[in-house]
């Protein structure tokens, strides 16, 4: 019989994790069942892996992270894998080749995997068009940032039970977060209810399409909920014409321990980090291990990009 | 030249208000002798060409106000040559081409080259535009009276709006007596910054810097007041949303003498159609929303906007194939400006003669030539289309340099079968 060459070609297409506006409840909760097997993992003596022992991941980052670069280092080499980060930053794009000229280049050397850091948002998408390996999103522009929603998942749920039901509050500077976006997605799929709370100049046109309530008032935002993810506030934003000054941000959306009365007795705080004390965060509060979740949260975030390499580098 | 003779043609020429079966004769010299449904193939001279029109559709040669032609500096974009096949392609026979060339056309030199490189070069009209300001940069008014005399047809700073206000002022009453026409991209820069697409849920989800309609509102309500102090020869290149139709509306019914246009793209696309991260969609003014395409297409109706154009904007693979915001801006449609113009009469939206109309006579009524209309002793500049052929909108077969179509893949009724310039036929299709 003859063999359906397009069948073949399909199944040979790596999968990519750009956002999570392209997963299905399916996929994000098999992505957060996985990851609660790498938890216990991650605590004990012996961490290492081979689950993708031979694989090559290469970890690409336009932008300076901190966090999110080592996780997935950390979760890369646990799995086995051979991990290269390059920090393009400073790298041959400065010299004008595009993103496309170091796909290619990269490509040519046979990587399974390739995490992506980039300023622009859509980066990712691109890239995936332009090579044969997976694709995993780390950050875009201020489009989606989808390991960092899932290991906020799996902290909540860790902590709650569930996520289901749960009403939560995202806070700061939701028009240049790609954090907020794609946590509203992945909040929203898996049945909670989405506050978001920041000044008018910080709030993207027509939010409320993404299935959330806004708020320029953090009481009312607040009110009633039982998660409270705090964004980071770049400094540049205060230089701009988004705001009057740090101190007036902080007076009326910096999360105090009077603030956080506004919400649920029970309630936790996020952050993605890193944080500006005193600017978004009351500095007591964020280190306060009864109602912070932030260490939790770089703890989780390597269960999660274990689980996501693994399930989404081919076989 | 031989004479020719047209017969069973359908003949619409919104400028006699034609709209019949009937014939042209063309004369020797490539003028139109005679037209309409009394002329007879006796009128002719016995050993006049006949041509069968077969009942399709006879209209004058397209004016498209506003293509992009790669000379001087961007040849690898566009070049005349290709311009020209790709405009005959689409039954267009005059183009007004921009001069953010490299490069740019705001000195009476470049005007020199411009026209005898066209000359050389094209198989269409080629009427040359200028900047408005040296160097596209706002300050410095060109020289408006030289560079009409060197056979400059208008002055547009194409992708920036004129951002101060005293400028502005002073190139409109300058304007207002030489009697030159301003053409403006009516876009606040400030607030257009970094935006590439328009700013609602769109740009929201895409994570992409938008561009707020008022960027475009602002700038149109700046001149309209101003033209009122002084009036001069004023148009809007493109608008795209139907807060900017609003003032307009209010300003021509307040009897302010101006004129307005509109892209292909804006009309026969919206925002959504960006999809994920579609960089061939990225187009200035931004597609909007379908509400804003609706007023748009209303707005012909009415008569409030005046012109329809391509907004010819090649970019070669290079510049498209980057992450949304970095990508070049602008898609190419001069081959394709009827079919997609034809679409609003497929779906009983606008009739035959106001589209006709956009393309034809309203632009060489406002660039002030002799061009769009078939009457007795005009050039015999035609396109003949027939009106309901199925094809499929191909990149690889439009004659352009660059393959940047905003509408590939796309179904559309309506193709072009010959184009006559100077009532020689120029273009046939296969």
């Amino acid at each position: 019989m003859a063999v359906n060459k397009n069948t073949l070609a399909i199944k040979d297409q790596p999968k990519h994790l750009l956002g999570i506006q392209n997963l299905s409840i399916h996929e994000a909760k098999s992505i957060l069942e996985e990851s609660k097997t790498f938890i216990e993992l991650n605590r004990s003596a012996s961490k290492k892996l081979e689950v993708l022992r031979g694989k090559t991941q290469i970890n690409l980052f336009f932008e300076p992270s901190t966090r999110t670069q080592s996780s997935f280092d950390l979760a890369g080499k646990r799995l086995g894998a051979d991990v290269m980060t390059m920090n393009v930053a400073n790298s041959a794009l400065k010299k004008g080749e595009t993103l496309m000229d170091t796909a290619m280049t990269l490509n040519a050397m046979h990587p399974d995997i390739i995490v992506i850091r980039h300023q622009d948002s859509g980066a990712p998408n691109l890239l995936s068009q332009k090579v044969n390996c997976t694709v995993i999103n780390a950050g875009d522009g201020r489009r989606e940032h989808p390991t960092q929603a899932l290991l906020d998942a799996l902290t909540i749920i860790n902590r709650k039970g569930k996520i289901e039901g749960l009403k939560i509050a995202i806070c700061g500077d939701i028009l240049h977060s790609r954090v907020a976006r794609s946590n509203i997605y992945l909040m929203n799929m898996l049945g909670a209810e989405v506050n978001v709370i920041a000044p008018k100049t910080l709030m993207p046109k027509s939010i409320e399409r993404l299935g959330v309530k806004s708020f320029t008032n953090m009481k009312k935002g607040l009110d009633g909920c039982d998660i409270v993810m705090m964004l980071r506030l770049q400094n540049e934003r205060m230089q701009g014409s988004f705001l009057p000054s740090k101190r007036e941000y902080y007076e009326f959306y910096g999360l105090t321990p009077e603030k956080l009365k506004f919400a649920n007795k029970e309630a936790l705080i996020m952050h993605p980090g890193p944080m500006n004390r005193g600017v978004e965060i009351d500095t007591k509060l964020a280190d306060d291990i009864n109602v912070s979740l932030v260490k939790e949260q770089v703890e989780l975030g390597v269960a999660v990009r274990m689980a996501c390499l693994k399930m989404y580098c081919k076989k | 030249m031989t004479e020719k003779i047209l017969i069973n043609a359908r003949i619409i020429d919104p400028s006699q208000k034609m709209d019949t079966i009937g014939s042209v004769i063309i004369d020797k010299n490539g003028k139109i002798k005679l037209i309409g449904k009394d002329v007879k193939k006796s009128d002719a001279s016995s050993s006049a060409e006949i041509i069968d029109i077969k009942n399709n559709i006879l209209i004058p040669g397209i004016v498209d106000m506003k293509a992009f032609v790669g000379e001087p500096g961007y040849e690898y974009k566009e070049n005349f040559r290709t311009l020209s096949h790709a405009a005959l392609a689409g039954g267009v026979t005059s183009i007004v081409t921009m001069p953010n060339t490299k490069p740019l056309i705001d000195n009476v030199s470049m005007v020199d080259f411009i026209i005898r490189r066209g000359r050389d070069k094209a198989s269409v009209n080629l009427f040359p535009s200028a900047t408005l300001t040296r160097d596209i940069e706002g300050k410095q008014m060109t020289e408006f009276g030289l560079l009409s005399a060197k056979g400059i047809i208008a002055f547009t700073d194409v992708i920036k709006a004129v951002q101060n206000t005293k400028t502005m002022s002073k190139i409109m009453d300058y304007a207002s007596d030489i009697g030159v026409l301003i053409m403006q991209h009516t876009e606040d820069y400030e607030l257009s910054k970094n935006g590439c697409i328009n700013e609602g849920e769109i740009s929201t989800r895409l994570g992409l810097d938008g561009i707020s309609y008022i960027a475009e509102k602002i700038i149109i309500e700046r001149d309209l007041s101003l033209l009122n102090e002084f009036p001069c020869r004023y148009h809007i290149n493109q608008i795209s949303s139907k807060e900017s139709l609003e003032v307009i509306k209010r300003n021509k019914e307040n009897g302010l003498k101006f004129s307005v246009g509109v892209s292909i793209n804006n009309l026969s696309l919206n925002e959504n159609d960006i999809g994920d991260f579609k960089t061939f969609l990225k187009v200035s003014p931004p597609l909007r929303l379908e509400d804003d395409r609706l007023a748009l297409v209303e707005g012909i109706k009415s008569g409030l906007i005046d012109v329809i154009v391509s907004d010819h904007t090649p970019e070669d693979e290079e510049g498209k194939r980057l992450p949304f915001a970095q990508a070049a801006t602008g898609a190419i449609g001069i081959e394709t400006l009827l079919p997609l113009a034809l679409e609003m009469y497929h779906n009983e939206t606008l009739s035959l003669d106001k589209i006709i109309q956009a393309l034809t006579i309203n632009p060489a009524n406002i660039l002030r030539i002799n061009k769009g209309t078939l009457k007795k002793g005009s050039n015999a500049d035609m396109c003949i289309f027939d009106l309901d052929a199925p094809w499929v909108i191909k990149a690889d077969n439009l004659k352009s340099k660059s393959k940047n179509t905003a509408v590939e893949d796309r179904k559309v009724q309506g193709k072009v079968l010959m184009t006559f310039l100077n009532g020689e036929l120029v273009f046939k299709s296969q």
